[in-house]
């Protein structure tokens, strides 16, 4: 049960990507040509439903399936690693059109190729780790 | 029960991935696809040379199953949820790509000229899907999040690193589109 719950929050999560085509990569070229609103209304949606339920549980003190109480993890403060790992990760989500998580989900759809961009981003990934204590953070 | 097979709407699909983050908030964990990729490698043994890697991945493993549970949805959405009215995006962007000799989309969510399996045939567009990959993969570690942890957890808890890394993604992303992809294709 414990580990169902993560495949079927996964599941639903795999299929609304694919649905609202959020994985496309014609979806993301024709969001940064601002020539749709479709992307920017569901990224906005997110975030509000979002935002709507952090302050539900932060005012209700909602606690967790466990009883625990629910805790945001605060991101660590800074600017440099944020700008330029962020624009290096924006020139990848264009050329590609996939963050990671729409990597996964067409990959577990059929789309064989995308197995070279698992490949490519997990070498990124080690790149960074092999680099991380000479980079500007 | 057509509205299952077309696009889902924004306002349908924004709320529901909304409600997947309150779910893994409420389960007591945190919304982030990005760092399964750290766990990987780190399944792999790298923790031994790179210290980067030296953690313990096994309480990560509950991400994983998202991971593999996103990869059913995706193989679920693909092959029973789909029909030919799908991705139809603006003209405008139709005639745009006609031009880079990129296919328009037909009711297919991604382009044959990116992902069609004789992509594995072009040494040029293996290089490119390889080079996208790594920086997917360098810039969300580099930046400690991609969309799912900074677009829509770190900035739905209004953290100001996360809006920092969104306006990198999109720096990049308009980069890529506006100048890069025109000179690739």
């Amino acid at each position: 049960m414990k580990a169902l719950k993560y495949i079927l929050v996964g599941i639903v999560f795999g299929i609304v990507l694919t649905k609202s085509e959020a994985v496309s990569w014609y979806r993301i070229y024709e969001m940064f040509e601002f020539q749709s609103f479709h992307m920017y209304g569901i990224i906005m949606v997110a975030i509000i439903t979002g935002v709507i339920g952090i302050q539900i549980i932060k005012r209700k003190n909602i606690k967790d399936i466990k009883g625990l109480p629910i805790e945001i993890i605060e991101k660590e403060p800074g600017s440099t690693r944020f700008w330029i790992g962020g624009i290096f990760f924006g020139l990848g989500w264009a050329l590609v059109g996939a963050c990671p998580g729409p990597i996964f989900i067409l990959l577990g759809a059929g789309f064989l190729p995308m197995i070279l961009v698992l490949f490519g981003a997990l070498f990124g990934t080690y790149l960074y780790g092999l680099l991380r204590n000479k980079l500007p953070h | 029960m057509d509205i299952i097979f077309q696009t889902w709407p924004w306002y349908v699909s924004g709320f529901l991935i909304g409600m997947v983050m309150l779910c893994l908030i409420y389960f007591g964990k945190t919304f982030g696809m990005s760092s399964n990729l750290r766990s990987l490698c780190a399944m792999t043994g790298l923790g031994k040379k790179v210290g980067f890697f030296d953690f313990d991945w096994k309480l990560q493993r509950w991400n994983l199953l998202v991971v593999l549970g996103a990869m059913l949805g995706g193989f679920i959405a693909v092959h029973f949820m789909s029909d030919a009215s799908n991705v139809s995006i603006n003209p405008k962007t139709i005639a745009q790509l006609a031009q880079l000799g990129i296919d328009a989309p037909n009711g297919k969510l991604l382009p044959n000229a990116l992902f069609g399996n004789d992509v594995f045939q072009s040494p040029k567009m293996i290089f490119i899907l390889i080079i996208g990959g790594v920086l997917i993969g360098f810039g969300t570690r580099y930046a400690s999040g991609c969309t799912s942890g900074h677009a829509i957890y770190g900035l739905s808890s209004f953290q100001l690193p996360s809006l920092k890394a969104v306006i990198g993604f999109f720096i990049g992303g308009l980069i890529m589109t506006h100048f890069l992809l025109p000179l690739i294709f």
